[in-house]
């Protein structure tokens, strides 16, 4: 497993507040790295990094090699917690967006044969996320689950080198939630993805996680706490993997879970 | 039950809107049949009768000056001048509106421009635009054009500047140009809203446009209103009143049904 993502001693700074700091860090390809951490503490602007929506102020961001343009690309797919579905296309349009986007520059949209194997394709995506009867209902008539089964069907469509997932699942019901992990660690697997995952859930993390990193800040200085920053501060590699169709993950990753992240209100 | 939940059927509502109009046009019948009866020739309150017998020679009976049917004539100018302005309106609603909207520099430079032109009252402008474009049919269009289409553009520009952020930035992962995303992802979302600003600008637009033929015009619906008063001819002006909000009513029943046909995705409950 080689490197596909790496950050060499990035730092985020809006005017002299500093978000992330020193972060360096290395994502092999094909692993699935959780991030957590607490509110504030940089997860989701690292995200933004990775993105391309923000530039480093200092530092370099690599993928495969080479430094990240600062704008959004089809080499990272991303799924938001809301808000990633077109709502005024359905599924099948949704997911054959990008394939538009990518073979008609100026119209953005595939008539004939062209239309017909993009059609096929983006059919194929949906009936392997679960919505193969769902192809011409819009947005607003799935629920939540499967808006966010779109979600994912529409970015591995671009097939990207590293798939973001911002809280995917963070809106959804316990039970629903339980197989949408199922869906995306298959999804993982047989794409051969590297998956970058925010999330709030710490259970999620470790559960579906190769790789878990907290972020927060090393340091406080309680005179003027925006003058540090966070980093990952922790970076766990999880070797030993629950079985992929757990019903529910083993007691002792909660325990682990409690053991390793400390709680940070004592640092307050 | 209480009051806030008893909720009438489609068949009691259709029942209940009636009433009121029915109720108005009896007093209106009862206050007219009682001013006849005080001064048969009275004129502020005409019968039905009057209304009809006014309105034939309008309806049927060629003007002998001009050899038009002045009804009919009345209403293609007043359609034609309307249709004129509110499809200059959408245009650059739908040009500027989307530059606006998707471009943050554009925003940035004429952003301003169109709110300070959106706060000028238009009527206020119309000598200017009687004495640029004349007294002939441009002054009267752009008159409807200078106070609808910065409001329709203004609202454009907010709704879609104000699609959320992740839609964006998810159209730019799955590889959109900028030409892309405001053809694909920006365009087809705001259709539904400019046709939503399109029926709030009906009421100004017919405002524009009959004060706009009331000052210099020959033919026209507001022209003739505005004529006749001199006469004190109320069994003209109610009647044509009457047309002009039956008018209004239509285009604005038939704009919704384009929006719910063309665009039925933005009418449904988002769950």
């Amino acid at each position: 497993m080689s490197d596909l993502l790496a950050f060499n001693n990035v730092w985020l700074e809006y005017g002299n507040k500093i978000v992330l700091e020193r972060v360096d860090l290395a994502i092999a390809e094909r692993s699935f790295v959780s991030i957590v951490g607490p509110s504030g503490a940089g997860k989701s602007s690292f995200l933004r990094l990775v993105l391309g929506q923000e530039a480093p102020t200092r530092g370099r961001i690599l993928l495969d090699g080479k430094a990240l343009t600062p704008e959004c690309g089809p080499d990272r797919g991303v799924v938001f917690q809301r808000y990633s579905v077109f709502p005024h296309l359905t599924a099948l349009r949704n997911v054959m967006f990008g394939r538009e986007c990518a073979n008609a520059p100026f119209t953005a949209r595939l008539f004939g044969a062209a239309r017909r194997a993009a059609a096929e394709e983006a059919e194929a995506m949906l009936t392997e996320v679960g919505l193969g009867d769902a192809l011409d209902l819009y947005p607003a008539q799935l629920s939540g689950g499967m808006q966010q089964r779109l979600a994912i069907a529409q970015a591995l469509m671009a097939r990207p080198r590293v798939l973001l997932l911002d809280e995917p699942f963070g809106a959804l019901d316990p039970g629903i939630r339980r197989d949408m992990h199922r869906l995306i660690l298959r999804l993982w697997q047989e794409h051969a993805l590297t998956i970058l995952m925010v999330t709030h859930d710490i259970t999620e993390a470790f559960g579906l996680g190769t790789r878990v990193l907290a972020f927060d800040k090393r340091r406080i200085d309680p005179h003027a706490p925006h003058r540090f920053g966070a980093t990952a501060v922790y970076d766990l590699l999880l070797t030993r993997k629950p079985p992929l169709n757990a019903p529910d993950l083993p007691r002792e990753v909660l325990r682990l879970t409690e053991s390793v992240i400390p709680n940070t209100e004592d640092k307050l | 039950m209480r009051w806030v939940n008893v909720r009438p059927n489609r068949r009691n509502s259709i029942l209940l809107g009636a009433l009121p109009l029915l109720l108005v046009l009896v007093i209106y019948l009862l206050a007219a049949a009682a001013r006849h009866e005080a001064n048969p020739s009275d004129k502020i309150l005409p019968t039905p009768a009057a209304m009809v017998a006014a309105m034939h020679g309008l309806l049927v009976e060629p003007d002998p000056l001009s050899g038009r049917l002045i009804f009919l004539a009345d209403t293609l100018a007043s359609l034609e001048r309307l249709g004129l302005a509110l499809g200059i309106c959408t245009l650059s609603a739908l040009l500027v509106g989307m530059v606006l909207g998707v471009l943050p520099s554009a925003r940035a430079s004429f952003g301003g421009l169109v709110t300070t032109i959106a706060v000028i009252p238009p009527i206020a402008l119309l000598p200017i635009l009687f004495i640029v474009f004349g007294l002939g049919e441009t002054a009267k269009v752009a008159l409807i054009v200078v106070g609808l289409a910065p409001f329709l553009i203004r609202d454009l520009a907010d709704h879609v500047a104000a699609l959320p952020q992740e839609q964006l930035i998810k159209a730019q992962t799955l590889g959109a140009s900028s030409w892309q995303l405001a053809l694909r992802v920006a365009l087809p979302q705001a259709l539904p809203r400019l046709i939503a600003g399109l029926r709030l600008s009906l009421g100004p637009a017919w405002v524009y446009l009959i004060s706009a033929e009331a000052i210099a015009s020959d033919v026209g619906l507001g022209y003739r209103i505005f004529l006749v008063r001199r006469y004190l001819s109320m069994d003209v002006i109610i009647p044509y009143v009457a047309w002009i909000s039956l008018l209004a009513i239509v285009m604005d029943l038939a704009l919704a049904q384009l929006s719910r046909r063309s665009f039925a995705w933005a009418h449904q409950a988002s769950r």
